[in-house]
């Protein structure tokens, strides 16, 4: 089944097509990726999904409902949850709190305080920060901070999570631990959307790939066809760099 | 030309850096690597002032400036990319780029300069115009080095250049570095893409917890079992 499907989606930033005619589709359970140069229009795609734009044309539907028109806490509240690239997080609040937020006012039905609160300890320890709960979020290194992230999305029940460049300053060790926590979300239920620059875990993790370039879909397919395709080599990869390190 | 000798640096009463020294001489590419964590980024944050060491001293081109304040420091030729990028959102790429050369003397030289970015990252030359906050992270990122170059530094500190760049544009800053230093302008970087930076550096650090364990050429590193089990993932 289709949980997330968009079509022709399209935005334009004035004159400038940041996504432009893009359908895509990810299916119950899986978990695709999301690669491409910067500037490609990737983080836009997320955020048209999630509502922190509103698109040009174009529709997008969560199990087939249209999420066009929807305010970014509904969006939420249906069970569509992300992390962002650069981190928004309340950077003053102690951890737990950060993720109490989530638990709080972004589940698909009102939690009491009580249930809000050991459903963010729960997240918490899931993403192996309960050590640092009480640390205020501007103390974490920004590894930990988009740990925090990934928590506080978590903690509003999600069936479909957006990832955002989850891998971004880790050193390859610290990339094989987290795509362990990535497989970690799914094996829970929940199907992961993700975009990545580290091709260590796009290979590894993804069932799927799509490729965005000046906000077109260019190519699409699993991990290997994908780092095989001239067009993306060329672009995106480089000639060396395909291997992922 | 930058000699840091047994810091100590705490925030509140944690601990971040154990008597940690290390030297850059003129014109190498010094690579730090570690764990997230490990105190890298407090390291440069007390090279360039924005943190003061309990003890411990650092010393740039033969005069102490570990307690300086971080515009001075920067006049004397150290120029920092912090993680992160931390550009001025409100300000357009061209403001953000030009904010870098703001001591007396690249301000006078900043057309130049602005040049000399712009060939390096041709992208920022078309977006000159544009808000900061509209950027890609990618383009954010380009922005962040090229306002690192525009104070016309003698030691440049990268702190994570690759963060959140596509393969091919990382190996292009790469290149980009290795350019710098023939250039005559000495490296002191941080990065998680471990293997390559290795192999572009010519000497490392390895902090582990807040202390340097281990320093060797970067080719050795790339060998050492020990580096290649906790920071490669092999």
């Amino acid at each position: 089944m289709h949980i997330l499907e968009g079509q022709g989606v399209t935005k334009l930033f004035g004159g400038l097509a940041a996504v432009s005619n893009v359908d895509f589709h990810v299916d119950q359970g899986e978990i695709v990726g999301q690669i491409g140069p910067n500037g490609a229009g990737k983080t836009t795609l997320f955020n048209l999904i999630s509502a922190a734009l509103p698109f040009s044309s174009g529709e997008i539907r969560f199990k087939g409902q249209k999420l066009n028109g929807l305010k970014p806490n509904q969006i939420c509240q249906k069970g569509v949850a992300r992390t962002f690239q650069q981190t928004k997080i309340f950077a003053d609040m102690p951890v737990f709190q950060n993720v109490l937020v989530g638990a709080s006012f972004g589940t698909p039905n009102r939690l009491s305080q009580a249930d809000a609160a050991r459903e963010a300890s729960q997240k918490l320890e899931f993403v192996g920060l309960s050590a640092m709960s009480a640390t205020l979020v501007k103390d974490l290194t920004l590894v930990n901070q988009k740990r925090v992230e990934v928590a506080r999305a978590l903690a509003t029940k999600p069936e479909l999570l957006l990832l955002d460049e989850l891998m971004a300053g880790l050193n390859p060790t610290e990339v094989s631990e987290a795509m362990e926590l990535v497989r970690k979300i799914r094996d829970e239920g929940i199907t992961i959307f993700m975009v990545e620059h580290v091709m260590k875990a796009i290979m590894g993790i993804c069932g799927r790939v799509m490729v965005l370039h000046h906000g077109e879909k260019i190519a699409e397919g699993t991990p290997q066809e994908i780092s095989c395709n001239k067009q993306v080599i060329e672009i995106y990869l480089g000639e060396e760099a395909h291997a992922g390190s | 030309m930058l000699e840091v000798s047994n810091l100590d640096v705490f925030y509140g009463k944690s601990q971040a850096l154990r008597d940690v020294s290390l030297r850059v001489d003129e014109k190498e590419i010094v690579a730090l690597v570690g764990a997230n964590g490990a105190g890298k980024t407090t390291l440069l944050n007390t090279i360039s002032g924005l943190l003061r060491p309990a003890s411990g001293s650092v010393e740039f081109l033969g005069q102490r400036i570990d307690r300086l304040a971080p515009h001075i420091i920067m006049q004397l030729g150290i120029s920092h990319i912090p993680e992160g990028r931390k550009l001025f959102s409100d300000m357009t790429v061209r403001e953000n780029l030009e904010l870098g050369a703001y001591t007396s003397a690249a301000w006078k030289r900043r057309k130049e300069t602005l040049e000399q970015v712009y060939k390096i990252f041709p992208v920022l030359k078309e977006r000159g115009g544009q808000s900061a906050s509209k950027l890609s992270g990618g383009e954010g990122q380009m922005v962040a080095i090229g306002r690192g170059l525009m104070s016309s530094p003698r030691l440049c500190m990268f702190d994570e250049p690759s963060y959140g760049l596509a393969p091919k544009l990382f190996s292009e800053v790469l290149e980009v570095i290795k350019h710098l230093r023939e250039e005559g302008i000495t490296i002191l970087l941080i990065e998680q893409n471990v293997r390559n930076t290795l192999e572009t550096a010519d000497r490392a650090y390895v902090l582990e917890n807040g202390q340097i364990v281990l320093e060797g050429k970067g080719k050795d590193l790339l060998r050492d079992e020990q580096v290649k089990k906790a920071y490669l993932g092999l």
